[in-house]
């Protein structure tokens, strides 16, 4: 973190939203820290946009509070947001530079400056030779770039991407992750919000989980992993296993063998038997769960 | 700047540049020369120095044969209708007619002739009327008397004021032509700028923008700034309008500006035209910011905006109403009903005074219709832009306007 601003980027406080007789948003709350990726996972139609929507004051929610950067969301500080919605596009009759410039303006950036600021991040996706064409004349794939552009012209503290992979080939998509880390580095707090769970797995530092407008999983993606491993680990070793202390069940895939442990035991003490053995170990992994099969049990539970 | 400064700005000078802007701005005055300049080439057409013609007659009565040479045509007589259709087949005369016996007590004439007509040209007709005339006053009354029963009136027209005095007015259609074009010029500018309003918000709903819009500024300033830049660019359309009005009445030709007498654009008639032009177009505007929201696509918005635009072209199904009963009380109620009130103020300034009392109101109600539709609009404008592909059906919309 740059500067020793505490304050958390963004505050949600058992925030409901009912639509009709539905409860879309049910008593969700979760803070997000500056300087982090934050997760918003969930499957589709889970309340992960409704809920953006309320952070963004867009709509209001029926109860709970939101604090955006310190404060009631206000029309100032809408400028220190950049925001991605999932519904997005451009107008297409204008000039990639003039809707940079012009959606810039509308954040409170002076024409010249956004300018200048639109030049340079043009340069960084290889699309300054663009900024003449109109957006109609764009392929979807850049169309996308420029939305994303828009998001952070404007160097908002608080970045929220909805969906931000959404229709980008492998390469952009590599190329929006590493500017998405550089604005970590930045100490920009950046909220992802995806259906793609296993996408954003490499990227965030905490999540929080929602389903059925509930929240379901929420902490360091670190942490919740650790809690939903599978309590087996993944071995290839030259040699006899034999019998291991802890181990109730051994699974032999032939290139490799997963060993399951009993409640007691630790990987750790796994694999100071094997190393004590003589052998070559080629491989030691504690098997952990992707977000998705997390997901998937979470889920399972409930019902 | 001013966020609402700024979305003025943008779809300003976006609208200058759309094509159908500048079409509709440049099609009023080019249709205008257009149309003058039609009608001095059929003027130039249609007045060869004109032939005298040939009519035959037939006389059964007996008493006409003094002035055959009536104004460009030349009576010849004929003993027999025979002789008289032979004449006619040897293209001798263009036509004849045949006094009969009984004529003075019948007025009967027969009249043959080889053109299929509408009706019978008026040259031939006045010719015909004024030799019977002529000849059937000859020697039983004085020149004078004869010359009076064929012009009975000159006419003189002076419109007085409520204080006795003669005023310049002329009345006439001059005074009727140009509150009718100018009702129509308004109405068109108030909905192609209003509808531009709404196709502008259908794009941005269609484009996914809204929400990017959304999340910068809030829906008062988008709906203001977009309602005002967009009026602006129409404001700028009537001035125009009016520009080249001037210019045009300028350049007509002497035949028609006699015809329809003075046309006048007096100072107050241009700043009434703009400051109904104004409120029209705040009113529609917003209403049709709201229908925007509503409708799903631009396509759809456009169906709903009738549910506006009719009251608005009310005034004119009852212009003929209007305009021989400018103060009876559908008239007033018209002037003073929000929707109607800026065509029907035009309409009715150019036939009498509209007492000040009735355009004060007229203005006030305008002016709380836009502060009521502006509130109500604003309301309900968030929730029904971010509803993408469905349009809500009238009990939602009701109770999403209760709701807010």
């Amino acid at each position: 973190m740059k500067d020793l601003d505490f304050t958390p980027a963004v505050e949600v406080k058992s925030v409901v939203k009912i639509y009709g007789k539905r409860r879309v948003v049910n008593d969700v709350s979760f803070t997000v820290a500056q300087g982090e990726i934050f997760g918003l996972i969930g499957p589709n139609g889970a309340g992960k946009t409704t809920t953006i929507r309320m952070m963004m004051d867009i709509i209001k929610p029926d109860s709970g509070e939101i604090n955006i950067l310190g404060e009631h969301l206000n029309e100032a500080a809408k400028n220190g947001i950049g925001y991605l919605p999932e519904e997005r596009g451009l107008y297409k009759k204008i000039t990639v530079l003039h809707s940079l410039v012009y959606l810039a303006s509308l954040k409170g950036i002076p024409a010249h400056r956004a300018q200048s600021r639109a030049e340079e991040l043009l340069k960084r996706i290889d699309m300054l030779p663009h900024k003449n064409k109109k957006i109609e004349e764009l392929s979807r794939g850049m169309g996308q770039l420029i939305q994303f552009l828009v998001t952070i012209i404007h160097d908002p503290r608080l970045v929220i991407l909805d969906e931000p992979f959404a229709g980008l080939d492998p390469v952009n998509t590599e190329l929006l992750k590493e500017i998405i880390l550089e604005l970590r580095s930045q100490g920009k707090a950046i909220i992802l919000s995806t259906h793609r769970m296993n996408e954003v797995e490499v990227l965030c530092d905490r999540v929080l989980m929602i389903d059925v407008g509930r929240s379901v999983l929420y902490g360091k993606l670190t942490e919740i992993k650790t809690k939903y491993r599978n309590n087996s680990v993944f071995v290839e070793f030259d040699g006899e296993l034999g019998e291991l202390a802890g181990v109730v069940d051994i699974k032999d895939y032939g290139q490799y063998t997963e060993l399951f442990l009993d409640g007691e035991a630790t990987p750790q003490q796994v694999l100071k038997q094997l190393v004590s053995r003589g052998g070559s170990l080629n491989r030691f992994e504690v098997s952990t769960p992707s977000l998705n099969e997390i997901f998937i049990q979470v889920a399972a539970k409930k019902q | 700047m001013n966020k609402t400064v700024l979305i003025l700005k943008h779809e300003f000078l976006q609208t200058l540049k759309r094509k159908s802007f500048i079409i509709m701005t440049l099609a009023f005055p080019v249709l205008g020369l257009l149309g003058i300049g039609v009608f001095q080439i059929i003027q130039g057409v249609e007045t060869p120095p004109a032939e005298a013609v040939s009519i035959g007659y037939v006389d059964e009565v007996g008493i006409f044969d003094g002035y055959r040479e009536q104004y460009q045509v030349e009576l010849t007589p004929f003993a027999t209708a025979e002789e008289a259709t032979d004449a006619l087949l040897d293209d001798e005369v263009s036509e004849y007619f045949v006094i009969p016996p009984d004529y003075v007590t019948s007025g009967t004439i027969y009249r043959f002739t080889l053109e299929r007509e509408l009706k019978p040209p008026d040259k031939t007709i006045t010719a015909i009327r004024d030799f019977l005339q002529s000849n059937l006053l000859e020697g039983q009354t004085t020149e004078e008397i004869t010359n009076r029963v064929k012009f009975p009136l000159a006419l003189y027209n002076t419109v007085l004021d409520e204080s006795g005095q003669p005023t310049d007015e002329e009345g006439g259609p001059g005074t009727l032509i140009l509150p009718y074009l100018f009702s129509i010029l308004l109405l068109m500018a108030i909905f192609t700028s209003s509808g531009f309003v709404l196709q502008g918000l259908g794009e941005e709903k269609e484009n996914r923008i809204m929400e990017i819009l959304l999340s910068s500024v809030s829906a008062r300033q988008l709906i203001t700034g977009k309602v005002l830049g967009l009026g602006a660019a129409g404001l700028m359309q009537m001035v125009f309008w009016l520009l080249s009005a001037r210019l045009l009445i300028e350049l007509l030709p002497t035949g028609i500006s006699e015809a329809i007498g003075t046309i006048e654009i007096s100072p107050s008639f241009v700043i009434l035209s703009l400051v109904y032009f104004l409120l029209g177009y705040l009113l529609f505007g917003v209403l049709m910011a709201g229908m925007g929201a509503i409708g799903a696509t631009a396509r759809e918005s456009q169906q709903l905006s009738m549910v506006i635009i009719l009251p608005a072209a009310l005034p004119f199904y009852a212009i003929y109403f209007i305009i021989e009963n400018p103060q009876h009380i559908i008239s007033q109620i018209l002037t003073l009903f929000p929707f109607s009130a800026p065509i029907t103020v035009i309409m009715r300034m150019g036939i009498s005074e509209i007492p000040a009392w009735q355009l004060a109101l007229s203005m006030a109600l305008l002016v709380a219709a836009i502060v009521g539709s502006l509130w109500l609009v604003a309301k309900v404008f968030r929730t029904f832009l971010l509803m993408y592909g469905k349009t809500p059906k009238l009990g939602e919309i009701i109770r999403l306007v209760r709701q807010a």
